[in-house]
């Protein structure tokens, strides 16, 4: 029984996947998440290329053909200015996902790293912002955005700042959260112990961590966003006209839904597409990371 | 044999993993309860152990599933049985111990409304006699004033009692059969002592049978009539518990043995190396790549259970006549080897009347002038030489974390000092200097939580290289990680692993690695074996006392395990409620005259030996708050002077003809020693 110990332990052969690499794995059997993937793929490229290939041109208005129900020609119908419903709900989500996306990523951005920062901190500073936090998620999303964007303009980079800005606030508390989660674990305490700086326990040690949630709120977020985007063009406040956009032609073909609803479904079907899309990889990308935890069964 | 309670046939449970493969969890497990008989069931950790626990009460986890064989309990076999049936013997005929009472116990009802859920559900009584049923229950699981406890919230009560409660529950319907998963694993020692004889009595008065499952051979010699190890999902060995510790047959059984820390034996245990396989991946014997003495028929057969003749005993080795013919007892003289390494006269780190609390006085508490209540640790004056392993020992809430955390600068002292050769450690983490940090490092308890589950093992060891040594490039860094590795004995392809592809004894060697990545004069190792197997916590108590002797490391080593300081520790400060009762060399310590409390902790240390009976001094109840004034030790000790104790903080004593050896206590020291060696 007095074997010496070898030097080195053997390893046993483990299939070296980074998580990334598994991640896409779980996600790859989820039906509903590639469903999802392919949905949002498909639109990006929609919007990208439409214009190269879209049969009529969105703006050109024509008397004789207004308010024509779906043909070969005109594959959803036209409006009541006699527009290719067809072309401009291919184009009209450009001005949408561009500034939506870019919003996101900003809210994700600036949210996450107050969130994460404000957790590890914690004190006097935590508890004022958290309670300024409070206060601005207290006062209706809709309301903020017409004030600022009302005040600031229209412009896209206004849009994409008032965006990013308003999400990013519920952005705080998710991430605060997530930290909080961590903060007290002890590889966290064993970076303080070594004194790394705060700095440096942000970066190494809790963005990673964080980062998952923050991912998934964020695309989740984004579908949120989008609806947020589409009912202030809604109101007159999104994009300028002539530009198409979803948001505005269904406000535009409100008044005749009851005698032509083709001239709604088309945005509708797009938002609608887009939307679905975003929620079901989201759901599937949670799972696939593993922060379901309904999912119990031995692996 | 008819008369079983418990019979298990050729029982194989697996499971499908995400490929579609099958794995199995037992295979070909046989095993027979009879009435009235207490089982110990033993094994590490992934052995299925747990498994088996619950398929005899007919349950299986989501997703495996039976493969083959039965379950018979009482006539009945469980897996054909249907769930109304099912619900009618468990928790009637059969009951589950868990093993943390906290969890299953709910958080927000009172205990005895509990108590009283299972009495309806499983007793057939109901009002006044279900509430009288309830307090003889408290009172027979022997909790002090249940008509005052049973109204009380789980989280009031402490883990001791808590576990109590469990047991009442269970015992609500006297069960024929109790199966008790790990139920004192997380418990302190004394309260352990405590659990167990409770159990055992139990079991004599009711004649309950029952079948315990435990990773700690101490425990299980100390409640078992017969005992069966696990082994890779099947029995290897199955014998009454005197045979088994006096003649093991098995070459496993006998490892773990060797690996267990003794109190009476000198040195660190026999460690062993690898980990039990998956059940039913190796063609011959599954012990066969961990074994000593392995021949040609290992490798291509499976052994078979076969009983040694004239006996009980049974055993699933190919060479059990060999095994059996060494003398267990002088083999273990063998095993325990003394790692010598030097001490230097010069202190490392020296505190000097250290006092920490972690009350923080609000406003209003200050504007009210509430007076503030006693320091969580306080008059802490301890010097650690150069070289030296330093033991902090004692129970739950005794202070030991506390300390370590201010040494490292987590956690400020109110007053005192603390130095780190002539630097003064008073100072928080963040306003030291780098070199000072590096001087200093810190190994957590759970490997699990300290290392950061996002980074592979080169990045975990990256981290104080580049925090230390900044003028490193990425070549050095890389050979010194790879140096590290081979310094705590792991391949360097370990490097690209993330702590989830690692088993408990590698991660906790990884963090060891991150430590002396620094190349620290001192490291501080808070409770580092106790969340590891036996077999693995032998093999991390050598490697650090080897690094130790490489490095001349001085190790400050937090336990509440008195057999593991034992192995490793040159001096001992025994702490109770913030405060030194004794400091002392390790021979010093374990011999009298004790101070009470150490003499309460020594006593319910476990053997791995069923004649051994632990001495129950004081009671378990634990204390949450360190009394004012007078002996720290007051209310639990056995031997309070209730004019002296309760007043006067104790005078340092020094028994006589002993170089530094300390006892903090009222009571003279040749009275101590008198009663202590009659009692030893």
């Amino acid at each position: 029984m007095t074997t010496a110990s070898p030097l080195v332990e053997q390893t046993t052969v483990i299939k070296r996947r980074s998580p990334l690499v598994e991640t896409w794995e779980n996600l790859r059997k989820s039906w509903a998440g590639m469903l999802g993937l392919v949905l949002i793929i498909l639109h990006l490229l929609i919007a990208s290329t439409a214009y190269a290939w879209i049969p009529q041109d969105p703006l050109q208005m024509s008397a004789e053909i207004r308010s024509q129900a779906p043909s070969a020609e005109h594959l959803w119908g036209t409006d009541k200015l006699g527009r290719d419903v067809f072309s401009r709900s291919m184009v009209g989500g450009r001005v949408t996902i561009v500034v939506t996306l870019a919003a996101i990523i900003l809210a994700v951005a600036w949210g996450g790293l107050l969130g994460i920062v404000l957790g590890l901190v914690g004190g006097l500073a935590d508890e004022l912002i958290m309670r300024i936090v409070d206060a601005l998620l207290s006062i209706p999303w809709l309301l903020i955005l017409l004030i600022i964007i009302s005040v600031m303009g229209t412009e896209m980079w206004v849009q994409t700042l008032t965006f990013g800005f308003t999400y990013g606030i519920l952005t705080i508390r998710i991430a605060r959260a997530a930290t909080l989660d961590f903060v007290t674990s002890e590889f966290v305490l064993a970076a303080r112990a070594r004194g790394e700086r705060k700095w440096t326990i942000v970066l190494k040690e809790l963005i990673p961590n964080v980062r998952d949630v923050l991912l998934v709120d964020g695309a989740m977020n984004w579908s949120w966003m989008l609806l947020g985007f589409t009912s202030l063009s809604f109101l007159g406040f999104g994009v300028v006209p002539p530009t198409p956009d979803w948001g505005f032609m269904i406000a535009k073909n409100r008044e005749i839904l009851s005698i032509q609803p083709w001239a709604v479904f088309g945005p509708v079907i797009m938002l609608g597409t887009l939307i679905i899309g975003i929620n079901l990889f989201a759901d599937a990308f949670a799972k696939a990371l593993g922060l379901d935890r309904s999912q119990g069964a031995p692996v | 044999m008819t008369n079983c309670l418990v019979e298990v046939k050729n029982l194989a449970i697996g499971y499908h993993n995400q490929k579609g493969t099958l794995i199995h969890v037992l295979k070909g497990v046989d095993l027979q309860i009879k009435p009235g008989e207490t089982l110990g069931l033993v094994g590490e950790s992934g052995c299925g152990k747990s498994t088996l626990g619950q398929a005899m009460m007919g349950y299986l986890r989501s997703g495996s599933k039976v493969l083959e064989g039965s379950v018979d309990f009482a006539g009945n076999d469980m897996f054909v049985l249907t769930d109304r049936q099912l619900e009618s013997i468990r928790g009637r005929q059969i009951a589950l111990i868990p093993q943390n009472a906290g969890e299953a116990l709910t958080p927000t009802l009172r205990v005895g409304k509990q108590i009283i859920e299972a009495i309806e559900l499983n007793a057939n009584l109901t009002g006044s006699a279900a509430e009288n049923r309830m307090i003889e229950l408290l009172a027979q699981v022997r909790l002090p004033h249940p008509e005052i406890l049973e109204k009380r919230y789980p989280h009031e009560l402490s883990g001791g009692q808590q576990q109590r409660v469990v047991v009442a529950m269970a015992l609500a319907a006297e069960p024929d059969m109790l199966i008790l998963d790990e139920p004192t694993t997380g418990l302190d020692v004394t309260t352990q002592a405590h659990i167990l004889n409770l159990l055992r009595d139990i079991v004599s008065e009711m004649g309950t049978a029952m079948m315990y499952i435990s990773h700690d051979l101490g425990v299980i010699a100390r409640v078992s009539d017969r005992i069966a190890l696990m082994y890779a999902g099947k029995i290897v060995e199955d014998t009454n518990a005197s045979e088994l510790f006096k003649s093991p047959a098995h070459p496993y059984t006998r490892g773990l043995l060797g690996s267990i820390p003794r109190l009476d034996l000198e040195g660190i245990p026999n460690s062993m190396t690898g980990q039990p396989p998956i059940p039913g991946t190796l063609p011959g014997c599954s012990f066969e790549p961990r074994c000593s003495s392995v021949s040609g028929i290992c490798k291509s057969e499976i052994p078979s259970l076969v009983s040694i003749p004239g006996s009980l005993h049974q055993v699933r080795c190919h060479h059990w006549e060999q095994v059996i013919e060494k003398d267990f007892s002088q083999e273990l003289l063998q095993v325990f080897q003394k790692i010598d390494h030097n001490t230097k006269d010069d202190p490392a780190i020296e505190l000097h009347e250290v006092e920490i609390s972690y009350h923080r006085p609000g406003f209003m508490d200050r504007i009210r002038s509430l007076p503030t209540p006693p320091a969580t640790v306080s008059d802490i004056t301890l010097s650690v030489k150069r070289g030296e392993t330093l033991a902090l020992v004692g129970e739950s809430g005794s202070g030991k974390t506390t300390i370590v955390r201010t040494i490292s600068g987590l956690l400020p002292a109110i007053s005192g000092c603390v130095k780190f050769e002539e630097c003064d450690l008073t100072v928080r983490i963040d306003k030291r200097p780098i070199e000072l940090c590096r001087h200093v490092q810190l190994i957590f308890q759970n490997p699990d939580a300290s290392l950061n589950p996002r980074h592979t093992v080169a990045e975990i060891l990256d981290q104080p290289l580049k925090l230390y040594f900044p003028k490193m490039n990425r070549e050095e860094r890389r050979a010194r990680q790879v140096e590290l590795l081979e310094r705590v004995r792991l391949d360097d392809r370990y490097r690209l692993r993330y702590p989830g592809q690692m088993s408990g004894g590698e991660k906790q060697r990884v963090a060891i690695a991150r430590a002396f990545a620094a190349d620290p004069e001192v490291v501080l190792c808070d409770e580092v074996t106790s969340a590891l197997d036996v077999s693995v916590q032998a093999a991390v108590l050598e490697l650090l006392a080897d690094l130790q002797k490489e490095r001349n490391t001085t190790y400050i080593f937090i336990a509440h395990d008195l057999a593991v300081v034992r192995a490793i520790a040159d001096r001992v400060a025994v702490l109770y409620q913030g405060r030194l009762c004794e400091v002392g060399t390790v021979d010093e310590i374990y011999s009298p005259p004790y101070h009470p409390y150490t003499e309460t902790l020594i006593g319910a240390v476990l053997v791995p030996d069923p004649e051994h009976e632990p001495k129950l001094l004081a009671s378990d109840t634990p204390e949450l708050a360190p009394p004012a004034q007078g002996c720290s030790f007051q209310r639990r000790c056995p031997y309070c002077l209730p004019e002296k104790c309760v007043d006067i903080t104790p005078p340092w004593q020094y028994p006589a003809g002993e170089g530094r050896h300390k006892i903090r206590c009222h009571i003279p020291i040749e009275e101590l020693s008198a009663g202590q060696e009659a009692a030893f």
